[in-house]
């Protein structure tokens, strides 16, 4: 398992108590979307985006897409 | 920008002609290249440039003469390019003939009359295009008047080797033939146009009237000099038959061997033999090459006559070479070097991107990342300016809805801060009904020195008769740079309509590129820059006891009002009546540089901002000194002393020159806000809450400089944690005990990471991105 994945095991929706695991989330950015798997809030669906993620292969994808 | 306006813009970059060597060179022998290629000490290189355009390169490289250095830039500093003892030295040294390939046989025949460079040249290209060709020949030898060159300077065995390539070609010689200029057999001029396809005639000096071919006036045969064509459709004539006897002329010889083969080819083709051939020849090339500050340096002489240069000789002098070119545009931005091209290939680069239907649009940060200052137009031979057309490219962008959201985004929303209720103001000096003039210091100069503002509209109304409005705002520049036409549009109207209800006053200004916009975009407006005024009225008292020890500064003259020669002046004068020395910077006045917030480059590429401005801060080790905030933020916050004028004349101590005094991105819409709420309630004595803010927040110096980078305002978090506290959505790291939340306002989706503490809540972290979780 990854460090990422280790530090997101972590992770805690207060509102709901519980430790966030995998689950399917959409993304969605200039017209296309796009299917991914982050954890999340099992209960009331909070995401968690971690910096890295963000500001690595996100900010990729939103180059991409807004120079097609 | 259609395929015309295209054709249009890209003749105007001249980067691409080729060196006056080479257009004056009949056969355009690549000099320039040739050179560089000895400078490298790669002489096969310079060879096979040279053989390229030359067809015998023995003979050429020892007995040209030259005409290609009668437009040799470098004859207007000292002397010309010693260009054919530079091609000798590269034929010496490497020269082995290359095999020739020519195009399959063709079913015509040519007969070529003389054996001269002209005939043998004409003989060779279309030998090489697969034509038939019988040369004839008086003597019994190749190369006509070569042949009278001494030994010494042409050793026949180069003229061999030269005409070995022959061997290799469907060529027939037959020598010893006289051409009979009577009679009809097969050896008279009448039997070969009836047994051939075409003739050409290259008989050198000879007699040649009795051909039956039209004279002209002086008496000679008339040749068409474009075509060589005579008065028969199937005979060309040219070399020096055309020319006469006088001058040696060999690379002409050559070059009419070759247009008379271009013609052949044509009329077999029965293709327009006069269509394109505009640069066939030697012509004047438009080429510009900056010869400034280049010192003179003779020619390298030849010391050996038999032998030419030596290699250590040939390098000397080809140093001498100015390389010709122009990227006078690209030495002087820092924006267009950056892109490792120039203008000409940036042009169809722009024009492809936006002609893209489908795909990736590779030039979309190129284009949104110009400064649009207008410098390439200033220093362009052909006053091509890239920024127009950059800025033309951003506007159909938009339109087409094919503008990154991301480029501009943060920049307008910062602009529509400063047109909204927070900063946005518009009232006649207090007491009185009607203006006269109207004070508009700009959104950017009221965010980096408010105080400075404040002193200066109590100065103006002290001084000024008949009213001094003040007009807080921001005249749509932001708006102007990102393409956003309509938006633009509507600002400049809002600001219109508050100008007309104050009865349209004078507009005075403190920034720059407000004045330029105004100036372009209202013009029943009547705008002037606060300095002018002031060198006109008089300076604050303040000013001339000012508490900054007398000093040097460098000037820096704003783009944005770069034709502003008054202005200039006026700034100039400030500075002398303050005391204080002046020194100019290599670039200034209608050169002067962007100082890279211009076309809001410092939001769209903040590297080469980066670049812009720390090549600008280089230019002088003296502190400088802006007449525009904004330029002045961005050299103190590379790390350069600089001053802003208003600083100056009010002698404000705080002020330390450096990035101490660059207020962040919060902190410049915070000091708009403060600014009109001060205002209100000192000048016109209204009563103005201070805002409560939702939620108290500590910021380290840290977290603040990464929200600075990744242009996160400390709003953006306090609207994140008001969010989550409010709904109790949010996140906790149970190792580190930190809260983790998100929200999008807009267009952004911001993470904040914190703690609560007594007094507030402590911000660990920020970063954001656009993509949005649709859950
Ligand atoms: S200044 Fe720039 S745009 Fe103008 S001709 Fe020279 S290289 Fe081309
Ligand atoms: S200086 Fe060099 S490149 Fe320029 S014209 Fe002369 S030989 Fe050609
Ligand atoms: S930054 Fe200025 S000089 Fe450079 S291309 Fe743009 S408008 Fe021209
Ligand atoms: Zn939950």
């Amino acid at each position: 398992m990854g460090k990422q994945a280790i530090q997101q095991q972590k992770i805690v929706c207060v509102k709901c108590g519980i430790y966030l695991t995998p689950g399917k989330v959409t993304l969605s950015y200039m017209g296309s979307t796009f299917p991914v798997e982050l954890y999340k809030c099992a209960q009331c669906g909070l995401v968690y985006i971690p910096e890295d993620l963000a500001r690595g292969k996100m900010q990729q994808v939103e180059e991409s897409l807004e120079d097609k | 920008m259609d395929q015309k306006l295209l054709r249009e813009r890209e003749a105007r970059c001249v980067q691409e002609n080729p060196p006056g060597c080479t257009a004056g060179c009949p056969i355009h022998v690549d000099v320039r290249g040739m050179v560089a290629a000895i400078l490298k000490g790669d002489y096969e290189a310079g060879v096979t440039l040279f053989e390229k355009m030359v067809p015998f390169p023995g003979i050429i490289s020892r007995v040209c003469d030259q005409p290609c250095q009668k437009a040799c830039k470098r004859k207007e500093i000292d002397d010309p390019i010693s260009i054919n003892a530079l091609e000798k030295i590269c034929v010496d040294s490497k020269h082995t003939p290359k095999p020739v390939v020519g195009l399959p046989e063709k079913n015509k025949k040519v007969a070529v009359v003389g054996a001269g460079l002209s005939g043998l040249t004409c003989a060779f290209d279309l030998a090489r295009k697969g034509y038939k060709v019988v040369v004839f020949e008086a003597s019994g030898v190749l190369g006509g008047s070569i042949r009278d060159i001494t030994e010494s300077k042409l050793p026949r065995e180069i003229i061999e080797k030269d005409f070995a390539v022959f061997d290799q070609l469907p060529v027939e010689f037959e020598f010893n033939v006289v051409i009979e200029s009577q009679g009809s057999s097969s050896r008279s001029f009448i039997g070969l146009r009836e047994s051939f396809d075409a003739v050409y005639l290259g008989i050198g000096c000879k007699e040649q009237n009795a051909l039956d071919l039209r004279v002209a006036l002086d008496g000679n045969i008339a040749i068409d000099p474009v075509t060589l064509a005579t008065s028969h459709p199937k005979v060309f004539a040219g070399g020096r038959l055309r020319r006469g006897c006088e001058e040696r002329a060999p690379v002409t010889s050559i070059a009419d061997g070759r247009s008379a083969a271009i013609s052949i080819d044509r009329l077999m083709q029965n293709a327009s033999l006069t269509a394109n051939r505009e640069k066939e020849g030697p012509f004047v090339s438009t080429l510009f090459t900056n010869t400034k500050g280049i010192e003179r340096e003779n020619k390298v002489p030849i010391i050996d006559l038999a032998n030419g240069y030596s290699k250590e000789e040939a390098e000397a002098e080809a140093k001498r070479c100015l390389l010709c070119e122009c990227r006078e545009c690209v030495k002087a931005c820092e924006y267009l070097a950056h892109y490792g091209s120039y203008p000409k290939r940036y042009v169809r680069e722009v024009y492809n991107n936006l002609s893209i239907v489908m795909g990736i649009h590779h030039a979309n940060k190129m284009i949104n990342t110009c400064n649009l200052c207008g410098l390439c137009e200033q220093v362009c031979p052909g006053n091509l300016n890239m920024g127009e057309i950059c800025r033309e490219a951003r506007q159909m962008m938009v339109e087409r809805g094919k503008m990154p959201p991301s480029a501009h985004d943060f920049a307008l929303r910062d602009m529509r801060f400063s047109t909204g209720d927070n900063f946005a103001l518009s009232r006649h000096q207090a007491g009185f009904t009607a203006s006269n003039v109207a004070f508009y210091p700009g959104c950017q100069h009221a965010a980096s020195s408010p105080e400075q503002v404040k002193k200066m509209y109590q100065f103006l109304c002290d001084k000024l008769d008949g009213g001094v409005a003040l007009m807080l705002g921001c005249c749509g520049a932001p708006a102007n740079w990102a393409g956003q036409e309509a938006l633009f549009q509507e600002t400049l109207q809002k600001f219109e309509q508050e100008w007309r209800k104050l009865g349209s006053p004078k507009v005075i200004t403190s920034c720059p590129t407000c004045f330029s916009m105004f100036q372009q975009n209202l013009p029943e407006l009547q705008v002037e820059m606060l300095w002018t005024l002031l060198d006109r009225i008089g300076l604050p008292d303040k000013a001339t006891t000012s508490t900054f020890a007398r000093r040097k500064f460098a000037v820096h003259d704003s783009c944005t009002t770069r034709y502003e020669a008054a202005l200039h002046k006026s700034v100039r004068n400030i500075l002398g009546k303050l005391g204080y020395e002046i020194e100019e910077l290599p670039r200034s006045r209608e050169n002067t540089v962007c100082c890279g917030y211009g076309g809001l480059m410092i939001y769209t590429n903040k590297d080469v901002a980066h670049k812009v401005i720390n090549r600008r801060i280089k230019e002088s080790d003296t502190d400088y000194l802006a007449y525009c905030a904004m330029c002045r933020d961005n050299f103190a916050s590379q790390g350069k002393r600089a001053f802003y004028l208003l600083d100056l004349l009010f002698g404000d101590e705080k002020k330390t020159g450096d990035e101490k005094d660059v207020p962040g991105y919060s902190q410049r819409q915070e000091n708009r806000a403060r600014l009109k709420r001060s205002l209100l309630r000192e000048v016109w004595g209204e009563t103005v809450q201070e805002p409560e803010t939702e939620v108290k927040v500590i910021i380290p110096d840290r977290v603040r400089q990464i929200m600075e980078d990744r242009m996160i305002l400390v709003d953006d978090v306090i609207k994140v944690i008001a969010h989550a506290e409010a709904t109790g959505n949010k996140l906790k790291d149970s190792e580190s005990n930190r809260y983790i939340a998100y929200f999008r306002p807009v267009s952004v989706t911001y993470w904040v990471e914190y703690s609560s503490q007594e007094d507030g809540f402590l911000v660990h972290n920020a970063y954001c991105h656009r993509i949005e979780i649709l859950e």
